[in-house]
């Protein structure tokens, strides 16, 4: 359904160029949970962007992002309005950006409703109370007429689920949802992106920082470093057998909580520099199973199970 | 082997790109930026002209600026117009006293009148708010009382009002601009000062035991420093613009002293005459002090507002 | 007789809000921000303090380190009592007690060099050293946390987030302190980082026989380096066990419903979070009684009417009626 294809993502400053996406490729089925895990300047953000056409005005962008047969890089932005707004939806980090603090919530969603679907009055009305019945808001119905600030940041965020919801997009796309958050809300909010899910047969593009979080929620993983895919994979085998270093660096790091004396294996080494153009795997300076090939070539995904850009995979290494 | 490997990775090459940077402090970023801004660059050689004929002008005079000449004194629309020969190189003014000498003594005294009346009332309302944001509560609320009655006390009236009780001299000139002015960029430094006390840095510095004072001229200062400077930029302009309001309504620095309110204003009353350069001249300097003025606080703005920073 | 390093009893902070007043002689209400938390913390052990976001655990340490003055409560610093407001003893708190901030960007002066930050806290607490000594000093503070010499004489936005972190503890251990405060130093890092920092701050614990304080609210990372963990809520202190203890066998309703909302790395593992009914109430207008008592899924009468104490059992705590024991 959505299909990115070779994309890149530059950006020009000052002080040159900061290659942020490096021909990054990946598809999304109808009704799949895709996971893109990555720190930051994985380049994760800017690829959401890019799906959005929302990206900073200093960038440069090659590549094919289809969805359901329209390239939304080049489509003129009429059409690309429309996609985004009835086709894909957003919930990002901080409910207070998406929210404008000055209109009540039925106004807020009714607005899109009256905008896409010439939808007003009892009618409108009628539809938000369902998608805020569906994102589990208790007393909705009184709560229509409250201001984005008098909800605690947890029910902020599931208005903008409902916001999302409003059109039945055929993809939602999650930026960091749950970050803002703590864990209680965090685990509440997750658990109401499941339901939903299930519910609305959408596709949800997650896209994260926390390993926890996808491991309960997607069905598929992508692993980006530098702007790269690293690894994609079901996420179960990501997380039972990570085959690609970075990967599994990133598991060590972590600690779990139950496991208590793992020892915490650290990555050693800085976040990569995005000044030059890849001409090496990203990951290559931190690498512990690195080898001069690693300084000098950069491996591309492989095209089958298991994916991965990698020399020295797992299965390579005596 | 083993180093072989250490030296082709780019760990290795950035080290050695990182040796090789040299690593510039915020204000010498700035400088840089500054000097690549055309504009900003000619302003301000424009301006360091400016300062120089108001400084060493009356080397090259043959006429002090209060002397008259008789000989043309009555026939300054036929005689008075600037020539070489007879050392009026800008002509003469209605009273037949040598126009280049009191330009240079009116660019003098404006120049001297902005620039410290700028900088004295920019130090004292940035030490007002650097106060007011730090200490807050009543202290806050005295100072900004004060800020709110002198926004809202008639400044032509209160110029008036103190020449007739203290005199006409430069020295009131410049005291009663700060007292009217003395508000000027206490907001900005209040509002700098609020955010940056709370930033972890300057707990960080009072883990360490150090006085207010240390604080915030140590820490909170060097941090907002640009915007003094930004804000210095505009203020001293606006003093020059006020100090030539008032010359000109009349109000302003006394006779046979001026400044380029005053020679502007006498020109522009003697204009219908036919006597153009009585108020051209004057009317040049102040303009493109204003305008060189605005173009290196443009300038200032650019090199030192860190949001412009990519 | 050897006291311990670090004991809070009771400890109170409170904030008028003077925004909120009608008129300029009306009351200011009040925030109670950290309400009676009590512990004891011995030498070279590490006491781990979460909760979520408005609990007041960065409160808590800011009073102790005095950054904000506690409202009562008594701090004992290795035996002796710290009166907040007496010179001498906030001098000696100083020496003591360093600590290590959130942001680790926002924690450094962007106008000086990192020499210069890590060698001021040197000039303040070892005034008879030469200016020669005093750089060398601060050399080998960096070569401690793995800052290279070569970089010394930069910026601190030439840096990333994990190296501007270990200039900030590079500070803080230039005092030479036996504790230090960490306000949630790895929550802006991302885990690569995050891992190495933690690695770091454990290591120069063991070498320099650091006590240390660490807030987070990331209870995987707490229970990596805690000895004890705390939990607060809404200011109050709800529980407090040995680490493996308290994540293996929570008592208080609310550790439990926190750790079962802790996300984990493992796909097979089906999240089972115990929902928690409502908002957290305003601290200005606290809960009678017990503090969780509004969200509580094992509520009783009696949490409504009286606040729970303290009670020992063990080397656990709790302050809970209902709570097994």
């Amino acid at each position: 359904m959505l299909s990115v294809q070779d994309l890149s993502i530059r950006f020009r400053t000052g002080e040159g160029h900061v290659h942020a996406v490096n021909n990054v490729s990946f598809d999304i089925a109808a009704g799949q949970k895709l996971a893109l895990v990555g720190e930051s300047g994985s380049g994760k953000s800017q690829i959401a962007l890019s799906i959005l056409g929302l990206l900073a005005n200093n960038a440069e962008t090659s590549g094919r992002i289809d969805f359901n047969g329209a390239d939304l890089l080049s489509i003129p932005l009429r059409q690309l309005n429309k996609i985004r707004a009835k086709e894909i939806g957003i919930i990002f980090q901080d409910p207070m950006t998406s929210l404008n603090p000055y209109m009540t919530v039925e106004r807020q969603l009714g607005e899109v409703l009256e905008l896409h679907e010439g939808l007003r009055g009892s009618a409108a009305r009628a539809r938000v109370l369902e998608v805020m019945d569906a994102v589990q808001i208790p007393d909705a119905k009184n709560r229509l007429k409250s201001y984005p600030h008098e909800f605690s940041g947890g029910m902020r965020q599931r208005i903008v689920i409902a916001m999302a919801l409003l059109l039945r997009p055929k993809l939602i796309l999650a930026d960091e949802p749950t970050t803002a958050l703590d864990v209680t809300v965090q685990a509440q909010i997750m658990r109401l992106l499941d339901d939903i899910q299930q519910e609305y047969k959408t596709s949800i593009l997650l896209i994260t920082h926390d390993l926890g979080v996808v491991a309960g929620f997607c069905d598929e993983t992508l692993v980006l470093y530098g702007g790269r895919v690293m690894e994609r994979a079901a996420t179960k085998d990501i997380f039972a057998l990570p085959t690609h270093p970075y990967t599994r660096g990133l598991m060590r790091a972590v600690p779990n909580i139950h496991e208590p004396h793992a020892k915490l294996t650290a990555i050693p080494g800085q976040p990569p520099n995005q000044t030059q153009p890849l001409t090496a795997c990203p990951f290559a300076a931190r690498c512990q199973d690195a080898v001069m090939d690693c300084h000098s070539s950069l491996p591309d995904l492989t095209q089958s199970a298991p994916m991965r850009a990698c020399l020295r995979p797992l299965e390579e290494l005596t | 082997m083993k180093t072989k490997k250490i030296m082709n990775s780019p760990e290795f090459a950035e080290a050695v790109a990182e040796d090789m940077l040299e690593s510039r402090s915020f204000w010498a970023d700035a400088r840089k930026r500054f000097f690549k801004n055309r504009m900003a660059v000619v302003s301000m050689s424009l301006l360091f002209c400016l300062a120089l004929f108001a400084i060493f002008g009356h080397q090259f005079s043959k006429w002090t600026y209060e002397e008259i000449d008789w000989s043309i004194l009555g026939k300054v629309k036929t005689h008075g117009q600037p020539s070489i020969e007879n050392g009026h190189y800008f002509g003469v003014d209605e009273l037949g006293r040598d126009l280049y000498a009191r330009v240079v003594q009116g660019s003098r005294v404006s120049l001297l009148v902005g620039f410290v009346s700028g900088i004295l009332a920019v130090m004292i309302g940035a030490s007002m708010g650097a106060i007011a944001g730090y200490y807050g509560g009543r202290i806050d609320q005295v100072i900004m009382g004060a800020y709110n009655i002198t926004l809202s006390i008639p400044y032509i009236i209160f110029f008036v009002v103190w020449q007739a009780f203290f005199g006409r001299s430069l020295e009131q000139m410049i005291m009663v601009l700060v007292i009217v002015n003395w508000t000027a960029g206490l907001l900005i430094v209040r509002g700098q000062v609020q955010t940056l006390k709370n930033r972890e840095f300057v707990d960080a510095a009072r883990m360490l035991g150090l006085s207010d004072f240390k604080i915030i001229f140590k820490h909170i200062l060097p941090n907002m420093l640009w915007v003094i400077t930004i804000y210095m930029s505009i203020v001293i302009p606006e003093m020059i613009m006020m100090e030539s309001l008032v010359s000109f309504l009349g109000v302003g620095i006394q006779e046979p002293n001026t400044s380029w309110g005053a020679l502007i204003s006498e020109g522009a009353k003697t204009m219908t005459f036919g006597t153009i350069w009585q108020l051209a001249f004057p009317a040049a300097c102040f303009v493109i002090a204003q305008v060189s003025l605005y173009y290196i606080g443009d300038g200032l703005r650019d090199a030192l507002d860190p949001k412009e920073r990519a | 007789m050897s006291h311990p390093m670090l004991t809070v009893s009771d400890l109170e902070v409170r904030f008028s809000l003077t925004q909120s007043k009608k008129w300029p002689w009306s009351i200011p209400s009040v925030v109670h921000a950290v309400n009676g938390v009590s512990f004891t913390l011995e030498r070279g052990k590490t006491l781990g303090i979460v909760g979520e976001s408005g609990c007041g655990k960065s409160t808590l340490v800011r009073a102790i380190a005095g950054l904000v003055k506690p409202a009562s409560g008594v701090v004992t610093l290795d035996g002796e009592e710290i009166d907040y407001h007496a010179t001498a003893d906030l001098a000696r708190l100083r020496r003591t007690v360093q600590m290590i901030f959130q942001d680790p960007v926002a924690s450094l002066n962007p106008r000086m060099t990192v020499l210069e930050i890590v060698s001021e806290p040197i000039s303040v607490f070892f005034p008879e050293l030469s200016k020669d000594e005093r750089n060398l000093k601060a050399q080998a503070m960096l070569d401690r946390v793995g800052i290279p010499r070569r970089n010394m004489n930069r910026y601190p936005h030439e840096f990333s987030g994990g190296q501007c972190q270990r200039i900030g503890i590079a500070r803080a251990l230039a005092a030479e302190p036996q504790v230090l405060l960490c306000d949630e130093p790895v929550s802006a890092l991302d885990v690569s980082i995050q891992a190495q920092v933690v690695n770091l701050l454990k290591e120069l614990q063991d070498d320099m026989g650091l006590t240390l304080v660490f807030v987070a609210h990331d209870l995987g990372v707490v229970r990596h380096i805690s000895d004890d963990i705390l939990v607060m809520y809404l200011g109050g202190m709800m529980e407090r066990a040995p680490a493996s203890d308290l994540v293996l066998a929570p008592r208080h309703p609310y550790t439990k419903a926190l750790l079962s909302a802790v996300p984990v790395p493992d796909p097979n593992a089906k999240l089972t979070p115990e929902i928690l009914d409502g908002d957290l109430p305003s601290p200005i207008a606290l809960p009678t009684g017990c503090l969780f008592q509004s969200r509580c899924p094992s509520r009783i009468d009696r949490c409504a009417a009286q606040r729970p104490d303290l009670t020992q059992d063990g080397d656990r705590f709790k302050a809970c009626f209902v709570a097994p024991t």
